[in-house]
């Protein structure tokens, strides 16, 4: 833990590195083309691994006859499920998928069999020559029908298709409804999204003489593959080595172990070569893990003033065929909307089911962002009816600083209202919201996520965060460090934290992270922990490497320590700045005084923010961050057509480390909650055998720059007291209002709800010209009659 | 990644040797910027032993006027011809279009002898081997007997998706055709055919050598609408060429010919006929824009063979040519 009641650290300079806007410490190699992701790692030997996939979305697996692949030339080892037979999963209850299938396939692109050979040709060739006599079974796609269905999907499945349940009721819900003065009751439907990630899924395994086995792979999840590898491998963890290369983004589609892990792995042991497997884009679609389709019925209770009563949801989550994080994501689909506007009353029911489809699992905002839409679109049609402004109706019922939800969750710093603050005055939303002619709109939205969760996936009591510093005689520090930099610029956060605590610039301080052999553990890049957790650790070390080389700078100046700081490559008294040493004699005066110059930190969650009852641990954070989203577009009315033309993001981070990676952390969510709000689409096809919709970048669309909104980060700053210098996260919180803000502003433009997500043209469309029939009618007033002529969109 | 399938490729110096090449060697494909048929390559739709390269081929890639004629050479690559001052003065269609073709990087590979040879697409049919395999086995486009689109049809409906194409006919383009027989010149309206197996009347052994446009005898409006998702990289979804000639060079003129070519229905570009009362009325009257939006929206039916809904992308057919000509009309 941080010791920040200790007067030695107190005399920071706060602005030599902290805030400030610095090039992340791996961009340049990035930028030129040099870095080596794990597909550029080459072995002597190196051999290719292919992997079998079940064309059917249901059947039983009859026989697999891999005797002509092994026969092949070319070919050094063919995998089948049984050899793998172990389940494992990233949630250490749930346990409920192999390697690749043993007994049966769950969905189409579901892993059957491996080869290694030679070349990427010839193990295609050989799993090609793999036969494989399936039973087809009915299989659902739908989680209430698969809820009712005859069969079981999941083999390991215990409830039938019933994955989890969670009922959780604070206060008294019934009474709260009843005593409102307007109940919006909704329905809501979010289809289904992935992270597409620009790298594929990659992983490179090798046996070295000595015995262990290294893996290399493409995860934001180090720890815990390697804990996976051991169990399923049977292979004691000091064996086994894993490394994470540079990542070309994961958006949580890498959190938890793959398929072809395992199998490079044990391809490798059964070869005794290096093999390396590089998933198609069409696997990394299969692969999925991405956004759970979730079906919300949502009653929202409200006092005529807009305060909220209560919340009553009722909420059906589509998990596909395997658990991954479901049983998180079921109780975060619950959990994680307490805030930032205070429930007096709340319950949520949240069933999650599988389906024969690709699983579902963690992406930007695991959980949240999908009631989010619900909840803030519910605010919205609540300020309508009461004819309150959107924005001053969630000012009035803001959670604020330092209290407690209604689910038992302790709040820390809240810079809520001066997020809505700032996109209220930036999009110039009071001047000019009222104004817009039809088919120009303004939606508003807010929300709040975690900074990690205060347990971690498996229970254990060793600290949630630990890293090692080490300074040396030429003026540098290494960092050690289990985290996972997966793009979002963890690396360079803790480059920050240990230069500005020894006054060093950012080229001084290396980062060795995602090692197990070389780092101590850390859990990984996921539930936006790393900044607040690693940052502690990482503060920790420096600190006390910071006191040493103070004191041996102190007595050498024979001064007190407290005078002694520092900062740009230098130590200086602070009475007299004149009077200064070079960092690396300072460091060379430390190494003579106290040996060599390695300090480890650690991190610890509070254990006091949880709620008390069963699953109250579940979506509790040491500290919360506070987004809220203007968006401003313009709807077609003739076509169904939205263009998102701005949108306008603040976000409480508590304190930005290092600005420029803040702002891009805001603008990337806010860009990738809009491309799924308005065109991405995730599914299946019922009616073609469960075949996914269009595995690829051209069918699954994401907005191309073109597409892109002006995007405007402001960067919130409410410090809070658990986080590194009050950090708090910054790269999930800022997705989520976006899905919501859009789909108020759709209604502000045009006076139609799109319940639905995507906010495809056919939908809007169809949803306007419902309207215009009501409206002629004479059932519906004419929305923004002032500034439109009707008959000539008839006439379209 | 996807495995390209293993082939040879031939580099002749010119047309002459293209000819030779395809005549040695049948089932050889042409390949020019390799953005269509790379990524079909990819998904196995074919597997040629051998692709000749047009690399080489200097004398495709040049433009010429002569006698009334613009002769763009197949090899020119998309973005070079939007660009091309000539092309965007006589044929602002036409650039338009070249213009529009999926993304930059892509465009600069891209030609328009490419363009105009692009094969049909489907949803079922421009997936991996694998998916076709989940579906069921394919359809009359790759490894299958049925097609998806049209229960139990026997014609493939795969949509020509070119953005050059339906242009080309509408400026009354000739498609030049080299084989071992020498030159043929086939007009851009009878280049199609309604097979999407099949979709062009090239020989197997005819390489596209140049496209003729001719230049505009008198004054004209000429536009090209496309509609997709994404501003880029999609293939259009909607999209319809739209060319009037007037009695004057003023949009308050008299039209003395509209011509109006769709594109995304089935394999072959719609010609929309029964026209005639647009003729005569002034470009600019809001009567034009009527009858020819609500003529294209009678005779075109968008099918389920690429995304989004057909009765969407019929609906919009008639709203995206109404507001094409709305466009000309305030552009003067």
């Amino acid at each position: 833990m941080t010791d920040s009641a200790d007067p030695d650290t107190l005399d920071h300079t706060p602005d030599w590195q902290l805030g400030k806007s610095h090039r992340k410490v791996d961009a340049m190699e990035r930028m030129r083309g040099i870095t080596r992701y794990t597909d550029d790692i080459k072995l002597p030997g190196l051999l290719h691994c292919k992997i079998l996939r079940s064309p059917h979305a249901h059947a039983n697996i009859v026989s697999v006859d891999t005797s002509r692949a092994e026969a092949m030339e070319g070919v050094f080892a063919v995998l089948v499920g049984a050899e793998l037979p172990i389940p494992y999963g990233v949630i250490p209850w749930t346990p409920d998928e192999t390697a690749l299938a043993v007994t049966k396939v769950c969905y189409v692109g579901d892993g059957v069999a491996a080869v290694a050979a030679i070349d990427e040709d010839t193990a295609n060739a050989a799993i090609r020559a793999i036969e494989v006599v399936y039973e087809l079974l009915p299989a659902y796609y739908d989680p209430q029908e698969a809820l009712a269905g005859d069969h079981t999907i999941n083999p390991f499945a215990r409830r039938g298709n019933l994955s989890k349940d969670v009922v959780l009721e604070f206060g008294d819900v019934e009474s709260s409804l009843d005593e409102a003065d307007l109940v919006v009751e909704g329905e809501y439907f979010f289809e289904g999204t992935t992270h597409g990630a620009i790298e594929p899924h990659c992983a490179v395994a090798q046996v070295e003489p000595n015995g262990v086995l290294t893996v290399w792979s493409a995860t934001q999840v180090s720890h815990y593959l390697h804990r996976e590898l051991a169990k399923v491998l049977e292979r004691p963890a000091h064996t086994i080595r894993v490394i994470q290369p540079p990542l070309g983004g994961a958006f949580g589609g890498k959190s938890e172990p793959f398929d072809l892990e395992f199998c490079v792995a044990k391809l490798a042991e059964k070869s005794g070569r290096p093999v390396k497997c590089l998933y198609t884009r069409e696997e990394v679609f299969y692969s999925h893990r991405g956004r759970h389709p979730m079906r919300m019925r949502y009653q929202t209770g409200f006092r005529q003033d807009g305060t909220i009563t209560g919340v009553a949801a009722r909420t059906y989550l589509d998990g596909g065929a395997y658990s991954s994080f479901g049983l998180v994501t079921t109780y975060y689909s619950g959990q994680l909307l307490c805030a930032p506007y205070n429930f007096p009353a709340y319950r949520f029911h949240s069933t999650r089911a599988y389906t024969n489809k690709p699983a579902c699992g963690p992406k930007r905002g695991h959980g949240s962002v999908q009631p989010r839409f619900a909840i803030e679109v519910q605010l919205d049609k609540a300020a309508i009816a009461l004819d309150i402004d959107p924005i001053e109706l969630r000012r009035r019922n803001d959670i604020g600083p330092g209290g407690e939800t209604i689910n038992e969750f302790k709040i820390g710093s809240n810079g809520f209202l001066e997020c809505l603050a700032r996109v209220e005055a930036a999009s110039s939303w009071s001047e000019r919201r009222a104004k817009l002619d039809y088919g120009r709109g303004l939606g508003v939205a807010g929300s709040t996520y975690i900074s990690g969760t205060n347990y971690p996936i498996y229970p254990n009591e060793m600290p949630q965060a630990a890293v090692q510093v080490c300074l040396d005689r030429s003026g540098r520090a290494r960092v050690f460090s289990g985290a996972n930099d997966i793009g979002q610029g963890s690396n360079t956060m803790l480059a920050v934290i240990v230069a500005q605590e020894l006054g060093l610039e950012l080229d001084d301080v290396r980062v060795l992270s995602a090692d197990s052999d070389l780092c101590p553990v850390d859990l990984g890049a996921y539930s936006s922990r790393i900044t607040l957790m690693v940052g502690n650790a990482c503060l920790d070390a420096a600190q006390k490497l910071r006191r040493k080389v103070r004191a041996a700078v102190a007595k050498r100046f024979e001064i007190p320590a407290r005078r002694v700081t520092l900062i740009a490559r230098k130590a200086m008294d602070l009475e007299d700045p004149g009077r200064s040493v070079s960092i690396t004699e300072a460091f060379q005066w430390a190494e003579a005084d106290h040996g060599l110059l390695g300090e480890v930190g650690n991190y610890n969650t509070p254990k006091d923010r949880h709620g008390s009852y069963r699953g109250g641990t579940i979506g509790a954070s040491p500290a919360y961050s506070f987004t809220a989203h203007v968006a401003e577009v313009e709807v077609d009315a003739d076509t169904g057509v939205v263009e998102v033309k701005h949108i306008w993001v603040a976000h409480d981070c508590g304190k930005a480390l290092s600005r420029r990676i803040v702002e891009g952390q805001i603008e990337g969510s806010a860009y990738m909650g809009f491309g799924e709000a308005l065109m991405e689409r995730h599914d299946v096809d019922p009616d073609h055998n469960g075949v996914h919709i269009g595995p690829s970048l051209l069918d699954y669309r994401m907005p191309t720059f073109l597409d892109t909104p002006e995007l405007h980060a402001m960067i919130v700053e409410a410090p809070d007291a658990q986080g590194p210098y009050g950090a708090k996260e910054a790269g999930e919180g800022p997705l989520h209002p976006s899905i919501p803000a859009i789909a108020n502003a759709i209604y502000d433009a045009v006076g139609v709800r799109i319940d639905c997500l995507p906010f495809s043209p056919p939908r809007v469309l169809a949803a306007i010209q419902d309207r215009l029939e009501l409206e002629d009618a004479g059932e519906s007033p004419v929305f923004k009659a002032g500034s439109r002529g009707r008959s000539d969109r008839r006439s379209a | 990644m996807l495995r390209l399938p293993q082939f040879g490729v031939e580099l002749p110096a010119d047309i002459a040797g293209v000819i030779a090449l395809l005549r040695a060697k049948p089932g050889a494909r042409i390949i020019a910027g390799g953005t269509d048929l790379l990524p079909n390559l990819k998904h196995h739709l074919e597997t040629p032993e051998t692709l000749i390269s047009l690399a080489q081929v200097a004398e495709l890639r040049a433009l010429d006027e002569r006698d009334g004629v613009v002769q763009i050479g197949a090899g020119l690559t998309l973005t070079q011809l939007s660009e091309h001052p000539r092309v965007r003065e006589l044929f602002p269609s036409l650039a338009a279009a070249a213009g529009q073709v999926a993304s930059p990087l892509i465009r600069n590979m891209g030609t328009i002898g490419g363009n105009v040879n692009l094969d049909t697409r489907c949803r079922y049919v421009n997936q991996t081997q694998f998916w076709r395999q989940a579906l069921g086995g394919g359809c009359l486009k790759s490894e299958g007997n049925v097609c998806w689109v049209v229960p139990g049809g026997r014609n493939c409906v795969a949509a020509m998706s070119s953005d050059c194409a339906p242009v080309l006919i509408s400026l009354d383009a000739l498609i030049v055709l080299i084989g071992a027989d020498g030159e043929r010149v086939v007009p851009a309206a009878k280049y199609y055919k309604a097979d999407g197996l099949r979709h062009t009347v090239r020989e197997d052994g005819e390489l596209t050598t140049q496209i003729r446009v001719p230049v505009p005898s008198g004054p004209r409006r000429s536009a090209y609408v496309k509609w997709t998702v994404r501003k880029s990289i999609d293939y259009p979804l909607v999209s319809v060429a739209l060319r009037f000639d007037l009695e004057a060079d003023d949009v308050h003129a008299p039209v003395t010919g509209v011509t109006v070519v769709v594109g995304v229905l089935g394999a072959k570009p719609r010609i929309v006929s029964k026209l005639d009362d647009a003729l005569g009325k002034k470009l600019s009257d809001p009567a034009v824009a009527r009858i020819v939006s609500e003529a294209v929206h009678k005779q075109c039916k968008p099918l389920e063979n690429v995304p989004y809904e057909a009765p969407y992308r019929r609906q919009m057919l008639r709203v995206h040519t109404r507001r094409a000509i709305e466009g000309l009309v305030a552009a003067g």
